[in-house]
């Protein structure tokens, strides 16, 4: 079967980082108009209505039929995304969401599937799915919201929190060191990684408008802010200070260096990895192409 | 939507000659014949071959294999592509369809038509990965947590494993739910020469989409005796699918009223129990005037055919009651039964799982004997058989 596969197609090829798309951002009532509901059980000071939003300014620039737009959604605080967007929308279990948004894709590859989990979600219950949906880099968009804490179940550490953190199950300070989710994504083989921030709103669009017009594997990380739990633990509790800290934490790609490892107050944002490579269900296309030739020839 | 329905296919050249076919290969062969055109799944002892099968077969009919990362992606993307219209299915064996348990909750809850074979082998763990068992029946009627009903099938043939996998996807279409096929790495793997029916001559149930227009979706509700199916996703339609308790009729998650989870709940257990007629199939074999029942069910049910013939043929009146339908639970038959013999002999390979299922609906009306093996090995018509002279007193038993 290797023969139906075009090798150098699977070949990945480093690119240039694309243009990335300048998405103008809409009015609220724009935005409502993409909203089932604009009453979120998320706590006051919460940073995902934000990112919600900058999805929905990135749909809206990309000009994208909301009725070819699927949501596939974990469990966790970023999961009720899926219950307000009004798109098709699945709130899935637990970690598995990419695993159920391949199917989707393969099933119907004309749709626009974006995948919204948590750090937990994406990381620990699910961290076998990420990297098995980055190899294969089938194309859907995974939007992390990454608030480095379990928020739904009351402030637990998660696979992004970092060394030394407090969080409810880190009373003493979490002695694990944190993944850095898009290097993770990039290593096994994303083809589009970036990461924005909840108070850099115009890049977070940007990027996230750029991972869904990729045709691949793209991982968009959005640093969230949970005040309520990891910042009153760790930071502040003032939903305005942890925002402007991430202004001063996020750094741009261009003036991190080489190498260099991100920590917890410095981290680089924008796009960071860019790669074209043969997409999976377009491959899945061409081997069903070829073999239904070969039987009719 | 999937696809071409079978009966659109060209028959192929061996149709209603007999072909050699093995218990794995029918389920991948009645799974294409359904219309399923996706298979998501991950190798494991003995149900491998239908991945196998189904990974050459699937391209050629324009249908889609994927090996996923475990079985817990496995029957998630079985979901996904369900969602989006497919007929799709996954198979596994013990070990797989622990992790399965999760999203087979999933499937129950969000009410996703999807099939999942189940090739059961010794457990549990690891456990007997090359021998059959039927240990896992039990777990599929109570696996995933929570409050539930589940339709379940058990082949005891390899026509039979052709013919009930097109029979689940059908169920699983017509009560938009998830269909378990218990088969056992005796069934699985052995070989048989069977006449595969006319393609143009199966039933087959599509998915159809809602008669009302999108915007009055969320105001038409499914009924018991009308169960809507569900449009793909990314139609005009919008659907919101969770795994929390939601609004029947909206879709929308309610988990603040009580009503809501309670007319859910009831729903989802009726869905199924309230159609338990026109589902369960049982086979009855040589009940007329019998005295002596055994109720086996898969390969077991094999042996105990080769009982009730040389009973039969001795003039002992033994008959054999085979559930076909597992889950729900053939209670009417089983109640039939009770009322007309004086003992019920249940041979499985497990310790009682189904004998104490049986118990409960007998009720006492008559003696129920229970036999179990969990050492992988097929409980032979010899044993069954000394199970049975007990039950008369005939006077040739010491000539035999």
């Amino acid at each position: 079967m290797s023969a139906l596969v075009d090798e150098q197609r699977l070949e990945a090829t480093p690119t240039g980082d694309p243009k990335l798309p300048r998405i103008r951002p809409h009015t609220t009532s724009e935005i409502r108009a993409h909203l089932r509901s604009a009453k979120t059980l998320w706590c006051p000071g919460c940073s995902n209505g934000t990112i919600t939003r900058a999805l929905i300014d990135a749909i809206l620039g990309l000009e994208l039929d909301p009725e070819k737009v699927v949501v596939v959604a974990g469990i966790g605080c970023s999961g009720r995304i899926s219950a307000y967007l009004d798109y098709s929308t699945v709130h899935t279990a637990h970690g598995r969401a990419l695993a159920v948004a391949t199917g989707v894709k393969a099933a119907d590859p004309s749709l626009h599937v974006i995948v919204a989990m948590g750090d937990g979600d994406s990381s620990a219950i699910g961290g076998n799915h990420l990297i098995h949906a980055a190899r294969r880099n089938v194309d859907v968009t995974a939007l992390v919201f990454n608030n480095s804490i379990y928020g739904m179940t009351g402030g637990q550490m998660s696979p992004t929190t970092h060394l030394g953190d407090k969080s409810t199950t880190s009373v003493y300070g979490n002695v694990e060191p944190a993944f850095d989710l898009c290097e993770l994504a990039h290593a096994a083989g994303a083809t589009y990684v970036a990461r924005g921030t909840s108070w850099g709103y115009q890049q977070l669009v940007n990027v996230l408008a750029g991972g869904i017009a990729h045709v691949g594997f793209a991982m968009v990380e959005a640093m969230a802010i949970c005040p309520v739990y990891y910042g009153r633990f760790n930071l502040t509790a003032d939903p305005a200070e942890f925002l402007r800290s991430q202004k001063e934490h996020a750094v741009p790609v261009d003036r991190f260096e080489e190498g260099e490892t991100r920590v917890r107050d410095r981290y680089p944002v924008g796009l960071l990895h860019h790669r074209e490579r043969e997409e999976f269900v377009t491959a899945l296309g061409y081997v069903r192409e070829r073999v239904q030739e070969a039987n009719r020839g | 939507m999937a696809a071409v329905p079978a009966s659109a296919e060209a028959a192929p050249a061996t149709a209603r000659k007999p072909v050699l076919l093995q218990g794995n290969e029918a389920v991948a062969e009645g799974a294409i014949a359904a219309g399923a055109r996706f298979f998501a799944g991950y190798p494991i002892t003995p149900s491998t071959e239908i991945a196998e099968v189904l990974s050459r077969r699937l391209p050629e009919v324009g249908g889609t294999f994927i090996q996923m990362e475990d079985e817990i992606a496995s029957i998630a993307a079985v979901c996904g592509a369900s969602l989006a219209g497919e007929k799709a299915l996954t198979a596994t064996s013990g070990p797989g369809f622990s992790l399965m348990q999760e999203m087979l909750g999933f499937a129950t809850m969000a009410q996703i038509p999807c099939v999942v074979v189940d090739v059961m082998r010794g457990g549990p763990s690891t456990g007997l990965p090359t021998e059959p068992a039927q240990g896992d029946v039990m777990q599929a009627r109570w696996g995933t947590h929570g409050e539930h009903s589940v339709i379940a099938l058990v082949p005891s043939s390899v026509s039979e494993c052709y013919g009930l996998t097109i029979e689940a996807f059908n169920l699983a279409e017509q009560y938009r739910t998830p269909v378990v096929i218990l088969s056992d790495a005796l069934i699985g793997h052995m070989r048989e020469a069977v006449v595969l029916p006319d393609p143009a001559t199966l039933r087959i149930a599509e998915r159809g989409i809602p008669d009302c227009e999108p915007d009055e979706y969320d105001t038409v509700s499914s009924t018991l005796d009308n169960i809507l199916p569900r449009p793909p996703l990314g139609s005009p339609f919008r659907v919101h699918v969770t795994g929390l308790v939601y609004n029947r009729r909206s879709g929308a998650p309610d988990t603040a009223d009580p009503a809501a989870a309670a007319d859910l709940g009831r729903y989802l257990r009726e869905k199924i129990y309230h159609h338990r007629d026109a589902i369960v199939r049982v086979e009855e074999v040589e009940m007329d005037g019998a005295e002596v029942a055994i109720f086996a069910y898969g390969s077991v049910a094999r042996s105990a055919m080769a009982v009730v013939k040389k009973a039969r043929a001795l003039g002992v009146r033994v008959g054999l009651v085979r559930p076909i339908t597992l889950w729900p639970f053939p209670t009417a038959a089983v109640e039939r039964m009770a009322e007309q013999v004086r003992t019920v002999i249940v041979p499985e390979m497990n310790i009682r799982q189904m004998s104490w299922e049986v118990q409960a609906a007998v009720k006492g009306r008559a003696k129920v004997v229970d036999y179990g093996r969990v050492d992988g090995k097929l409980i032979t018509p010899d044993e069954i058989f000394e199970l049975v002279k007990p039950e008369f007193h005939y006077h040739k038993w010491e000539d035999r």
